[in-house]
């Protein structure tokens, strides 16, 4: 306990307090700045005394400061991977360049075991080292087995003897890392320190110091945008690359209309002779669908009557506790109600089967689906009771005054004004319902079949997905390329449900505002 | 013509002479009307705060009684005491009696929602059902069944429009939604609606105040005509609506009846310097 508690100090006072310390010191630095020189000219001509408050200025010296020297530190950061790299392999002799990229992919994996490797060894080792790099160049010869045995003895295991280029390309690598961490951290304070020379001088009565700082904001709040967006695309087009390398190995017809998932022969086991198995999307579509739909058919009455109750019903003392209440169901991990699928709902189903003579699997699509309608009724009757609190209280009070009843009020008026929110509200659940996981990898079984049977176990694009990426597949082959197709496909068909849900209800919105 | 003069000396706010003037010709009521509501002790409270303090109040049948005061001195309150709208705010309390032809409607052996079926109510905002200008009027007589077939539904729809003056102006978009009228159109559609399901009273809450004077003109017209056969009661901001529509008038301020009495009396012969304070708009 107290050895994570002073690792937590330790790190405060390490990467916390130390830039906090030094971006106030700037800051009240710009700022007595500017009070000094509000109070020079308080007496003098110039009557306009300061354009900006002094704290602005303050903010204003600190920003322009550091931000440019951040930003030079972090693109430096994210570069210097790549271009160290790019050298270290200029190194390699053409034997090794010549080579396909799974192999050279495996070189460049071990110069970074060694790389590692280096930092355990003392000065005299690494001498050592150093003459093997030079191979039969060095004033004395070193056996590469005495290296080997050398990094054994840290705990370190390389397959082979190695070679003396990489033991080259290694120490390379290393005084490149080196140059790098120095080189950035000394550019960070040059550019900082010049920046705030620039900016300290900069500060003056009439410097719009206010403006400065609304202008760096608003960069900063689109940067935070930009990345956001970027990271949108940067999956999206990831995914889109992976999914055109699977169907260069399978056609899109075997995908999108084959009827049958065996993904298990073909290509890994037999080493690609032209049969490479069947990946066909539909059953794993109808499985989603499926179960969906049962999640849906649980989901939505209860959490749509349940959004009715709260709002048109409930006092406004129940309202306050059952609706947070309800809105818990949210937030239980859904890995949870796998668990409770898998351990309770499921034998549940089973033995009551048994009782009434049904066979009931204890994965089955009624399992998967009754949890994951659990799971999304929040969803339903959180969003259906925003949706149905917008319906103007004047609608109900103009059908109450012609002498209907609450329950007449309710089903007469305020639903089909809500109408297409609501629509809205279950078509946004679906989506959720739909790229679920966990619940349908516990609770639905792996069959891919095109079955009707609510009884029986069905499989999911999702819980598809997780078998193929965590299967014993190499790389390129369609059986994990195939998960990108399918994430994609999931992708399109959520996207769509969603943009679709969001027009229906912001139309609707719009109708009352 | 003297009764005119009088107006406009006492209160120089309302310029509208010639409009007045017609008014004041249709506000002779020489018979006495039987009274339809009677309020006795009305009491109001929500929550803590009260809001009406002991009204006291007799609204005569088939003619039009106008509510006014200054903003929050209860008027719409009361109004909403008359069908029991204020069941609908949990916080809301309400004592004392009211009584409709002699019956007492806070009475616990009584049906709210038919009572609100024999008081029709008019909002301050068109508040048209997002249906069919059709299914708007239709919703009361379907409720309630007050039709048995379609041929005699179709028919009190009509009159319902006619009585309101929306007949000529919709009779070819009857299904059209009720939504997509003007806003004049809409308030109109909305006293058809109250009107189709037969009431005795009808209780209009500021029903002009959303609409453009042309609009405004309709309405009050319609409400006119409307007296003959409905006793109407209506909370008004304007002093010039209430003396052109209403043939009693009562004036309330912060929860309590200042002044009730004949529409002409109240606006030419104020008893309270309240009141004429009021109409004569140095307060309010």
């Amino acid at each position: 306990m107290s050895e994570v508690l002073s690792l937590y100090v330790t790190g405060f006072l390490t990467y916390i307090l130390p830039p906090v310390i030094v971006v106030s010191i700037v800051f009240f630095i710009g700022k007595w700045k500017a009070q000094g020189l509000a109070k020079q000219t308080s007496t003098a001509a110039n009557a306009a005394g300061l354009h900006s408050r002094p704290p602005y200025h303050g903010a204003f010296l600190a920003l322009v400061s550091f931000l440019p020297a951040v930003l030079v530190f972090l693109t430096w950061s994210i570069a210097e991977g790549p271009v160290i790299k790019g050298m270290v392999n200029n190194t390699l002799p053409a034997s090794v360049t010549k080579l396909d990229q799974g192999k050279q992919d495996l070189i460049t994996s071990v110069i970074g075991t060694i790389e590692n490797g280096l930092n355990k060894l003392d000065q005299k080792e690494l001498d050592l080292l150093k003459s093997a790099s030079k191979g039969d160049q060095a004033a004395v010869p070193v056996e590469p087995e005495t290296v080997r045995k050398l990094f054994e003895s840290k705990n370190i295991i390389l397959a082979d003897n190695p070679e003396p280029y990489l033991l080259a390309a290694a120490l390379k690598s290393r005084d490149l890392v080196q140059f790098s961490t120095y080189g950035k951290y000394i550019a960070f304070v040059l550019i900082s320190i010049a920046a705030f020379l620039f900016a300290y001088s900069s500060i003056k009565l009439r410097l719009r110091a206010r403006n400065g700082v609304e202008t760096i904001i608003r960069w900063f709040l689109i940067l935070a945008s930009v990345i956001a967006i970027v990271t949108t695309f940067g999956i999206v087009f990831s995914v889109l690359f992976e999914t055109i390398n699977f169907f260069q190995i399978i056609p899109p017809s075997n995908f999108f209309f084959g009827t049958v998932w065996d993904p298990r022969f073909g290509w890994g086991a037999t080493g690609g002779d032209g049969n490479f198995g069947q990946y066909g999307f539909l059953p794993l579509l109808w499985g989603t669908l499926y179960i969906s739909i049962v999640a849906l058919l649980v989901a939505v009455p209860i959490g749509l009557f349940s959004a009715i109750y709260m709002s048109e019903y409930a006092g406004p003392k129940l309202r306050s506790i059952a609706k947070p209440a309800l809105e818990i169901l949210a937030g239980i991990p859904t890995i949870v109600y796998g668990f409770f699928a898998l351990v309770t709902v499921g034998p549940f189903f089973r033995d009551a089967g048994a009782v009434v003579g049904l066979e009931i699997n204890a994965s089955s699509v009624l399992t998967a689906g009754f949890v994951m309608g659990i799971m999304i009724i929040p969803f339903i009757s959180s969003l259906s009771d925003d949706i149905i609190n917008a319906v103007p209280q004047s609608l109900r009070e103009g059908s109450l005054g012609l002498g209907s009843t609450k329950s007449e009020t309710v089903t007469k008026v305020v639903l089909p004004a809500a109408l297409p929110g609501l629509v809205g509200a279950v078509m946004l659940a679906a989506s959720r319902a739909i790229g679920e996981t966990m619940i349908v990898v516990l609770a639905a079984g792996i069959a891919a079949k095109l079955h009707m049977n609510p009884f029986d176990a069905l499989t999911t694009i999702t819980v598809k997905i997780v078998n193929q990426l965590t299967g014993d597949h190499e790389f390129g082959s369609p059986e994990t390329l195939v998960a990108f197709a399918l994430g994609l496909s999931l992708f399109v068909i959520t996207l769509m449900l969603n943009v679709y849900a969001l027009y229906i209800v912001r139309k609707y919105r719009e109708q009352y505002d | 013509m003297v009764a005119t003069h009088v107006v406009e000396s006492k209160a120089p706010m309302l310029e509208q002479t010639n409009d007045l003037a017609e008014a004041e010709t249709t506000n002779v009521e020489p018979a006495e009307k039987s009274t339809k509501i009677t309020s006795e002790d009305v009491c109001v409270y929500y929550g803590e705060k009260q809001a009406l303090f002991g009204i006291d109040l007799e609204i005569p049948e088939n003619s039009v009684t106008s509510l006014i005061g200054p903003s929050g001195c209860g008027k719409s309150t009361y109004l909403r005491c008359i069908n029991r709208m204020n069941d609908v705010i949990d916080i809301c309390r309400v004592t004392g009696t009211i009584k409709i032809d002699g019956k007492d409607i806070y009475d616990p052996s009584l049906d709210v929602v038919e009572l609100r079926a024999r008081i029709g109510m008019v909002f301050q905002k068109p508040n048209p059902f997002p249906k069919s200008i059709y299914d708007n009027i239709a919703y009361g007589p379907r409720i309630h069944g007050l039709t048995s077939n379609k041929a005699e539904l179709d028919e009190l729809v009509e009159n319902s429009l006619i009585k309101a003056g929306l007949w000529n102006e919709v009779k070819d978009r009857l299904s059209g939604p009720g939504t997509g009228l003007s806003g004049g159109q809409q308030q109109r559609l909305c006293i058809a609606r109250a009107i189709a399901t037969k009431p005795e009273v009808i209780l209009m809450d500021e029903p002009c105040s959303a609409l453009d004077p042309i609009a405004t003109a309709t309405i009050e017209e319609l409400i006119d005509e409307l007296r003959s056969n409905y006793t109407i009661v209506i909370v008004t901001h304007s002093m010039q609506q209430a003396a052109r529509v209403s043939q009693r008038t009562a004036f309330f301020h912060l929860g309590k009846i200042i002044e009730e009495g004949e529409t002409t009396q109240i606006f030419t012969n104020p008893q309270n310097e309240k009141t004429q304070d009021y109409i004569t708009g140095r307060f309010g």
